[in-house]
């Protein structure tokens, strides 16, 4: 009953709701069979290709933690020497910390030799496979192992952070990916659009795909949908489009919903409705708004006669 | 004809020949004329394959990962830091059973920060599973590359080969070295035929997950290949290469002077070099000495050593490297072979050379008067640069 | 020697991971569908086909998160109780 022509096949043992199962799945089904796929170590790797299974109808190769970057590239330069690159897709990818913190430096390299690859971070915003612990892509505030929430925490860091979370969106435009993209799975259409754009480009591409997690979240398995909605709807994940390193697409609104409602839906974040800290907390929140209303325009302009 | 190169220079040239498709590099010394010298191949027309400058020798050897992973003949050379920065990949590619061929110029190992040579960097891998190999000329420095390539591409072994040459003594040194031709080259080293690889036409998943289950079973077949199917391939080519290009290849080891031996010196790299001379000068007094020289050392070659020492009575090792807090590898897999054989000889340690410094003869010559019983006995140990931290 | 490590394509359709769900399912009343495919879009396991206005879930695999029941626009699925 399955149909064979999906690229990602169920079976496999991610959460029921997994933000990055539904994000993955919806990538290479946008991708294509002519696919070739490089994964970091992490939740989609190890859900998805537990020997003897498998999800991939595409090739796929995972090696280690850091380096699915410098492995595809050098499967791209293969391709290449055989003159074979031609026709066939490149996807390298990782969740945020095997993207943002340990495997930044191979993206990196890739990216400053302007290879032919995509590259996409599945954003769950910590080291989720290990057990919820704090990668560089945690907002302020989110409770996880490595920075519970106590007397001597600031707001849910032990030590607090020194910007909202890292931003890989940024760090892609610096090195002149010629496509740069933020997605979100509530709208699958649109996220399997900005794949296909991306292919459309010669050149290394960056997406980066919130994927909300019910377990390290701590939110309902039937909300992922929802929270990546008000992900988008609160202007704590704008969905922008960057071609050639110029802003060409930002998702606006006519106005934006208050953080909390996102907030109030995870439990990791339930101190920030707590106390001076929280407080506290809630406004670097609303301040991470106001910035990216500023930066990529998220409001509507009245219409006003 | 032969040419007066330097190593690196003669190394490159010789990778040209096998036709790699891709190289990846990144510089430390004394490693990096070899890449240099490649990636003017490349740039002059002589060499057609993609050259991958990368950001870390981590990235570099998952870049020869990658490619081999795919399906093309991938090549990179490092050392020392470089070498223990890239040893978890190359635990993963020999995991993975890919063949892919890597030169470590053998360097010392910081800290202190030291670029001269030794054998430590290597030392510190002997259990990734990869083929090792020592050579002890430039020439042989060569010739091991046409034949790792070899060893390691059959698809019964799949598996990456190390060649080790000894950093500045052969990757800087000149000497009169012999190229064949590409077309006896071609002959002895067709092109590379992956039995799996990542292809569209036939997708798989490479790297999986694998539980207690399945485990155990991957590290077995790595073993028994080693054991087997290396021990019987390394010879095999070793003989097709003395057939082939008209100089003698070793396989797992060499044996000087050794038909009446009764002290044996052992040890592999150029120091064998020394050794030999140390051997000639008390053969001219009467003493009946050989060396061995193990040109194969993974996989360790127990029997072949122990057929070898079968007549002696005295082994002395020498090795530049030491496992800290034990003794040096080399003579700890000596004497393990040896017992595990019911050899009775005698076998002593000496851990030399470590950092660059100089092994003299007359310090072998020393070491075999000494008549001692050591095992990881320091040589030229200076008294003035012992003392206080600070 | 090698021991086998590589993967076929697809071979976790043998892993049913519809043993999972505990006590609730996705229920289609095929009554009011138009055909969106919201639903069909938002499985994390992909396990949910079919085509113009009539789509089911599979249920050797579904995994009773309820998404599609939470994104079906007219309210076209409803979980129901199960009994195992």
């Amino acid at each position: 009953m399955i149909d064979e022509k999906i690229l990602f096949a169920p079976g496999h043992t991610a959460c029921a709701g997994c933000g990055q199962s539904l994000a993955a799945r919806l990538v290479i089904d946008a991708s294509g069979k002519n696919t070739i796929v490089g994964n970091n170590t992490g939740c989609l790797e190890v859900f998805s290709t537990g020997y003897p299974y498998s999800s991939w109808r595409v090739p796929f190769i995972h090696s280690l933690f850091e380096n699915t970057g410098a492995v595809m590239s050098g499967v791209e330069a293969a391709l290449r020497h055989l003159g074979a690159k031609e026709g066939i897709n490149l996807i390298a990818q990782a969740g945020d910390g095997g993207f943002g913190d340990i495997g930044l430096q191979a993206f990196s390299g890739l990216w400053e030799r302007g290879q032919d690859i995509l590259t996409i971070c599945y954003d769950n915003e910590a080291y989720m496979n290990t057990g919820i612990q704090r990668s560089g892509l945690t907002p302020i505030g989110s409770r996880t192992t490595t920075t519970p929430v106590g007397p001597n925490a600031a707001a849910g860091n032990v030590r607090s952070s020194f910007s909202f979370k890292k931003n890989l969106v940024d760090i892609a435009l610096a090195h002149r990916c010629v496509y740069v993209a933020t997605a979100s799975v509530h709208v699958p259409l649109d996220l399997q659009r900005r794949v296909k754009e991306a292919h459309k480009m010669k050149g290394p591409k960056f997406l980066h795909i919130l994927c909300p997690c019910p377990l390290g979240w701590q939110s309902d398995v039937s909300l992922t949908a929802e929270i990546g909605r008000l992900a988008v709807e609160t202007g704590i994940w704008p969905l922008v489009e960057y071609k050639n390193g110029e802003l060409v697409n930002v998702k606006k609104f006519k106005e934006l919903k208050p953080v909390e409602e996102y907030l109030k839906l995870q439990r990791r974040y339930n101190h920030l409705f707590q106390g001076e800290a929280g407080a506290q907390a809630l406004e670097a929140w609303r301040a991470v708004v106001q910035e990216n209303v500023k930066r990529f325009g998220l409001l509507e302009p009245t219409a006003q006669a | 004809m032969k040419q007066f190169l330097e190593g690196a220079d003669a190394i490159a040239r010789t990778v040209a020949l096998c036709r790699p498709g891709v190289i990846s590099a990144y510089p430390i010394t004394p490693q990096t004329h070899i890449v240099e010298n490649l990636a003017d191949l490349i740039a002059q027309r002589k060499l057609q394959c993609q050259f991958v400058n990368v950001e870390s020798e981590h990235s570099a050897a998952s870049c020869v990962l990658g490619a081999s992973a795919a399906g093309v003949r991938a090549y990179t050379s490092t050392s020392s830091q470089g070498l223990l920065l890239m040893a978890e990949v190359l635990f993963n590619i020999a995991g993975m059973r890919l063949p892919v061929v890597l030169c470590c110029v053998n360097r010392s190992v910081s800290a202190p920060i030291n670029i001269w040579n030794d054998q430590q960097d290597i030392m510190a891998v002997r259990d990734a599973g990869m083929v090792q190999l020592f050579a002890e000329s430039v020439q042989e420095s060569c010739d091991l590359h046409l034949q790792a390539f070899k060893i390691g591409e059959d698809p019964d072994i799949m598996l990456p080969v190390v060649v080790n040459i000894d950093g500045f003594t052969l990757s800087h040194g000149f000497e009169a070295v012999e190229f064949p031709e590409q077309s006896a080259v071609d002959v002895f080293l067709p092109a590379y035929r992956a039995p799996y690889k990542l292809d569209v036409n036939n997708p798989m998943t490479l790297g999986p997950l694998c539980g207690p289950e399945y485990y155990l079973e991957q590290r077995y077949a790595i073993q028994e290949t080693l054991n087997r199917e290396v021990m019987a391939k390394v010879q095999k080519v070793a003989d097709e290469f003395t057939a082939a290009f008209g100089r003698k290849a070793f396989g797992l080891l060499e044996e000087y002077r050794m038909e009446d031996a009764e002290t044996v010196l052992l040890s592999f790299g150029s120091l064998c070099g020394t050794l030999k001379e140390a051997a000639d000068a008390l053969r001219a007094k009467g003493r009946k000495v050989g060396v061995v020289r193990l040109v194969t050392y993974r996989p360790f070659p127990k029997e072949a050593l122990v057929r070898a020492l079968a007549k002696a009575k005295d082994v002395l090792v020498f090795e530049k490297c030491i496992s800290l807090g034990a003794d040096g590898p080399v003579y700890t897999e000596v004497t393990s072979a040896l017992y595990g054989a019911g050899a009775k000889v005698a076998v002593n340690g000496y851990v030399c050379g470590l950092g660059g410094r100089d092994v003299a003869l007359d310090e072998i010559l020393a070491a075999v008067d000494a008549r001692e019983r050591v095992s990881a006995k320091f040589m030229n140990v200076k008294q003035e640069n012992l003392g206080s931290f600070i | 020697m090698f021991a086998k490590m590589h993967v076929k394509p697809a071979a976790s359709l043998s892993n049913k991971t519809g043993s999972w769900r505990s006590g609730k399912r996705p229920q289609y009343l095929h009554k009011n569908c138009t055909g969106c495919r919201a639903c069909f879009l938002i499985c994390p396991e992909g396990c949910i086909s079919g085509s113009k206005k009539s789509y089911d879930t599979d249920l050797d695999y579904c995994k009773g998160c309820g998404l599609c029941v939470a994104v079906c626009p007219v309210h076209d699925i409803e979980m129901v109780a199960e009994k195992r």
